[in-house]
């Protein structure tokens, strides 16, 4: 008995200490998607599906090596990155502004609240006509959708934990005469630093699936725009290559972004 | 006074605010409407003379701390008046500075960090720093000064809210039970740098305490709250003592002994 139960913790002791060392998590982390790259590799090289269904990984290499020869891959991920990260960038400004202002106020609560809350309910495609209509089919219109796309989580879950900053705190800086902006900087918004990130990282995942709801409609270049482009010419390698772009890039600013969160939390708590 | 002076920094910066009177006028506050609503203080009346320290003594809920808020202009009186030096209380005073149960500190702010809170806005950077150095010596903290509140003991950081208080330069310090939640020695402790501090800057103080003990160790006067027997609702003042003796005070004297079990008595606790 007590031997079974002393194997049992050295087990979960190698567990866990190999779950805290980094390089064994990357390898872990790695071992699927290198599990569903074989499968692709064994299932198309064994003839399951033709290659308009299924190309090869090799084939999607190739896509991608083509592509970059005609100088066209870089262009379309720098214009998509560029695109997420400005509507990003000012869609969490506005998300903390606006979210400061209905976290604090009730007045601003009770008149802003509902009408945000209504917008928020819009599909995200039901903007793109309008936008089209309103700013042409340009850079304007698409870094607006993004905008919308990543405004919304920072606004919602700033407004939210500023209604729950410590009472006590915030009296003892008015105390000491701290008040309007200046309370905001020094003690309410510190205090929601974790919040905040973790708005951030949604609105960042939400900026991605905006920008390629704007690309896929209008658009002559960009991931967004290569899905569409190779959908019309049958090109599945391609597609393919854009869906695996979009999944390393939403992967890597997100890991980005963590970095920047863990830092923060570490400072402002 | 000389070595005061040949320090770096001009005492009138540190000192800028002098010591302040404070009255109470017919001071009272209901909270609530209608049919929920309840009095906690009534016709409260009292001066506190430049300088003073006056304890406020009583059970707990009986209105003390709120009669400090309302000196501090963190809650309005619903009748009667504060004021400090001959001017009413209308919001937060920018006279008073306050230190409270809790040390209330930011905790991504290092204790210097904290201290600076307090001192005043229009102060600049240099002057900032020097009277934080300063506080921070005083209440024992230079060593812990970039440390985080939540690397030191309760009752360093209880020194640090001290030191943020004094750094405003109030013309009337508040202590809400400052020293309440700490241990039996590190509260004697805690007393006797508050007499220092009081020695070397003597401001008004108005310390809100339920310890028999502290009030006689700390007070000038003190000022016991409760309600008076009558069928008025709400705390009002029961009785005024004038401590006796100068302070630093021996802890053991049949003076303070008689005087406690007199206080105690009228807290209702009798027989000690």
């Amino acid at each position: 008995m007590s031997a079974a139960t002393g194997t049992k913790t050295t087990t979960k002791t190698v567990t866990s200490s190999l779950l805290s060392n980094g390089w064994a998590r990357w390898s872990l982390g790695l071992l699927l998607p290198v599990v569903i790259l074989l499968a692709w590799q064994l299932s198309t090289a064994a003839g399951v599906f033709s290659a308009v269904q299924l190309p090869a990984p090799r084939a999607v290499l190739a896509a991608g090596s083509e592509l970059i020869a005609r100088n066209e891959l870089f262009n379309h991920i720098a214009i998509s990155t560029q695109r997420v990260l400005l509507g990003f960038a000012v869609g969490a400004a506005l998300g903390v502004s606006l979210g400061a202002l209905v976290g604090l106020s009730k007045i601003a609560e009770v008149m802003l609240g509902p009408t945000i809350g209504a917008l928020r309910a819009v599909p995200s495609l039901a903007w793109v006509p309008l936008l089209i209509l309103w700013m042409k089919i340009g850079e304007d219109s698409k870094v607006t959708l993004i905008l919308i796309g990543a405004f919304f989580p920072v606004f919602t879950t700033v407004s939210l934990a500023l209604r729950h900053v410590d009472k006590n705190l915030v009296e003892a800086a008015r105390a000491f005469g701290l008040k309007g902006v200046k309370l905001l900087t020094t003690v309410q918004l510190p205090a929601v630093v974790p919040a905040i990130f973790s708005g951030l990282r949604l609105a960042l995942a939400q900026a991605w699936l905006f920008l390629v709801a704007a690309e896929l409609i209008a658009a002559s270049m960009g991931l967004g725009f290569l899905l569409t482009d190779s959908q019309y010419n049958g090109r599945t390698d391609r597609l393919l290559l854009a869906i695996i772009l979009l999944a390393v890039l939403g992967k890597i600013t997100d890991a980005l972004l963590g970095l920047a969160e863990k830092w923060a939390v570490r400072r402002w708590s | 006074m000389t070595d005061l002076l040949t320090t770096p920094i001009p005492l009138a910066e540190l000192q800028g605010t002098a010591a302040m009177p404070v009255s109470f006028h017919n001071l009272g506050r209901r909270f609530g409407t209608g049919a929920g609503a309840h009095t906690v203080l009534r016709d409260v009346s009292f001066e506190v003379k430049a300088g003073e320290i006056v304890a406020l003594l009583g059970p707990s809920g009986c209105g003390k701390s709120t009669l400090l808020r309302a000196v501090a202009g963190l809650d309005a009186p619903s009748s009667g008046a504060v004021s400090i030096d001959g001017t009413a209380v209308s919001g937060i005073d920018p006279r008073c500075a306050v230190a409270f149960q809790e040390p209330r500190l930011l905790p991504w702010k290092s204790i210097a960090g904290n201290v600076t809170i307090g001192v005043p806005a229009e102060s600049d950077a240099a002057q900032r720093r020097a009277v934080v150095d300063k506080l921070v010596g005083l209440v024992g903290l230079s060593k812990f000064a970039e440390h985080r509140p939540r690397e030191v003991s309760g009752g360093m950081a209880q020194r640090a809210s001290l030191a943020r208080a004094l750094a405003r330069n109030p013309g009337v310090l508040l202590l809400d039970e400052p020293f309440g939640a700490l241990d039996a020695l590190t509260r004697i402790t805690m007393q006797d740098l508050l007499l220092d501090i009081h020695a070397a800057e003597p401001t008004t103080v108005l310390l809100v305490t339920h310890d028999v003990d502290e009030a006689l160790q700390l007070a000038d006067h003190i000022i016991l709250l409760g309600p008076d027997g009558s069928d008025n609702p709400g705390a009002t003042i029961v009785r005024t003592v004038e401590v006796p003796g100068a302070r630093p005070r021996d802890r053991a004297s049949t003076a303070l002994a008689g005087l406690r079990s007199s206080l105690l008595a009228s807290l209702g606790v009798a027989g000690h």
